[in-house]
């Protein structure tokens, strides 16, 4: 592998019904690092994880992956969607959806290897995933399900791995829980993540880097580097504090431009 | 039973069996049982046209079931599924009514479009019936694991570059095909009955894909030679005793699952934790 960046998003644009979802969005996430893309609902975050894996037709722009320009990346990305629908009686163990991570593209019946079958294992351990390993895909729990989508992606040993909103619906502790699997598993195998979602604070603790989107325009670096009133400002197109408080960051809008009359202590969060 | 007429019978519902199982588990994993019901009764429209121009109505049914089956894998790529195969079933038999109207053909003969006349299939229709069997069985066996994947969760196939949207059309024209070469044998009602009750049964009894799929096969040859057993003892129909064995398998592994269940209900302690 190269030592450039494992995924280079090169002033991309995309647009939906002549609405810019993407306007001229760069950024690049490196080798083993865990770059969290962040931005409220409806601000094309989805878009640009479906463009990097090729779902999605881009306008303008470039996006290449291991320095080779978008094709078919098939076995260098994992990709975890923000939900996947099972009926609870589909006659799939979880261990048989990690394995078809491994072979789905294989034609016929041919028999899993012995190496394979214990790639199989070894995964189902790295995801803390054997205690369900037996039971239908389909009826385990959405966080149970997670784990089992992550370690489908991750068992083909892509370069990065991408989450779209892995975080949302889950209780504080699961989100706490998921944040440092995936940290873990990520450094284990060496892979680099890009995982999206509309809240940073639960990321704090694990991101190499952020890339912040709004509007369809991305900030990217550190997070020191990238969540400051003035790089956020910019992004915005109206003044924006960043407020730390115990460790944690809040982007918060002012309405003191505004000509309408709004009460002191109405504040717009932006998450 | 085992002599005559019934020797073609039990050879060509064999065939039908099995095409029926290996399909049918996959009409079952992807909920396609709509377009699964729609390409067979609009196929009748086909064979009825065909009827009525005097062609062979292999030939009907052929066109009319790849044409549903193309027209729907098409225009469900964008819009509602549902609504679209719902629309192009009703346009194919509004179709069917118009030519046979127009029609001399007398009653029979289209009685047997729709359920079939299995006991009076000759040698002549078994090789056709074999070689469009042997592509479905063939297809289905080769693309086992994309079939699978792209049935449970398509982004992710998509994200790995399994083209679903292919796979999905692909498989329609399976439907397609297991359509045409069932018709004439067990009617267009009824082959659905097939499709749909032993695979939907079978993944009852099993949680491996693998052993589901065999039972789906299992299920539909002892349905169909059971079936034809009956009939062939009972003077009934033996689309009706297909039908009637068919939801006999779904019931008796509904049952088998809810008392699953019920006996190993404490046995998944995880199942009501509340951590991840």
């Amino acid at each position: 592998m190269s030592n450039g960046p494992v995924l280079d998003v090169d002033h991309v644009s995309v647009a939906f019904a002549g609405r810019e979802v993407l306007d001229d969005v760069s950024f690049q996430v490196q080798a083993s690092e865990f770059t969290g893309l962040i931005g409220s609902n409806g601000v094309g975050k989805t878009t640009l994880l479906r463009s990097v894996l090729g779902l999605q037709r881009i306008d303008r722009g470039e996006i290449r992956v291991n320095g080779a320009p978008l094709s078919r990346h098939a076995r260098v990305l994992g990709y975890v969607p923000q939900k996947v629908s099972l009926d609870p009686d589909v006659p799939v163990r979880a261990r048989d959806f990690v394995a078809l991570g491994l072979d789905a593209h294989r034609f016929g019946f041919s028999r899993r290897t012995k190496d394979e079958r214990q790639l199989v294992e070894q995964m189902l351990m790295d995801v803390d995933a054997e205690r369900f390993a037996d039971t239908r895909v389909g009826s385990l729990s959405g966080g149970e399900q997670q784990r089992i989508l992550i370690a489908h992606a991750l068992i083909s040993q892509p370069s990065l791995l991408l989450l779209d909103e892995p975080l949302a619906n889950l209780d504080p502790k699961s989100v706490e829980e998921v944040v440092s699997l995936l940290h873990r598993v990520a450094k284990d195998h060496g892979v680099a993540v890009l995982l999206s979602a509309h809240e940073m604070n639960s990321l704090l603790p694990v991101m190499d880097r952020i890339v912040y989107l709004t509007n369809g325009r991305a900030a990217s670096g550190t997070t020191d580097e990238v969540v400051r009133s003035d790089v956020l400002s910019t992004l915005y197109g109206h003044h924006v504090d960043v407020l730390k408080l115990h460790g944690r960051v809040f982007v918060v809008a002012q309405p003191s431009e505004s000509d309408v009359e709004i009460p002191e202590h109405s504040t717009l969060t932006i998450e | 039973m085992f002599s005559g007429f019934m020797v073609n019978a039990w050879e060509i519902g064999t065939i039908v069996a099995v095409v029926g199982g290996v399909v049918g588990f996959f009409v079952v994993l992807r909920g396609a049982a709509f377009p699964a019901h729609a390409i067979p009764n609009g196929a009748f429209a086909g064979a009825a046209g065909a009827n009525l121009l005097g062609v062979n109505p292999l030939i009907g049914l052929g066109v009319f079931s790849l044409g549903a089956a193309l027209g729907i894998g098409r225009l469900t790529r964008r819009g509602r599924a549902d609504a679209v195969t719902a629309l192009a079933l009703v346009m194919m038999l509004a179709l069917g009514a118009a030519f046979l109207s127009q029609s001399t053909e007398y009653e029979p003969e289209i009685f047997s479009l729709l359920f079939g006349e299995i006991l009076g299939v000759s040698r002549g229709q078994i090789v056709p019936v074999a070689v469009l069997g042997a592509v479905c069985v063939l297809f289905v066996g080769v693309l086992y694991r994309r079939l699978l994947l792209t049935s449970l969760a398509p982004e992710i196939a998509a994200a790995q570059g399994l083209r679903p949207e292919l796979v999905d059309t692909a498989f329609l024209v399976v439907i397609a095909c297991a359509t045409t070469m069932t018709v004439p044998v067990v009617g267009a009602l009824l082959i659905f009955t097939l499709m749909i009750g032993p695979p939907a049964a079978a993944r009852c009894f099993t949680d491996r894909a693998e052993i589901a799929f065999a039972l789906s096969v299992a299920f539909a040859l002892v349905t169909v030679w059971v079936a034809l057993a009956c009939s062939y003892v009972s003077d009934w129909p033996v689309g009706f005793y297909v039908s009637v064995f068919s939801a006999a398998w779904f019931a008796a592994g509904r049952g088998y699952l809810a008392w699953r269940r019920h006996t190993s209900a404490p046995s998944r302690p995880w199942g009501s934790s509340p951590d991840v």
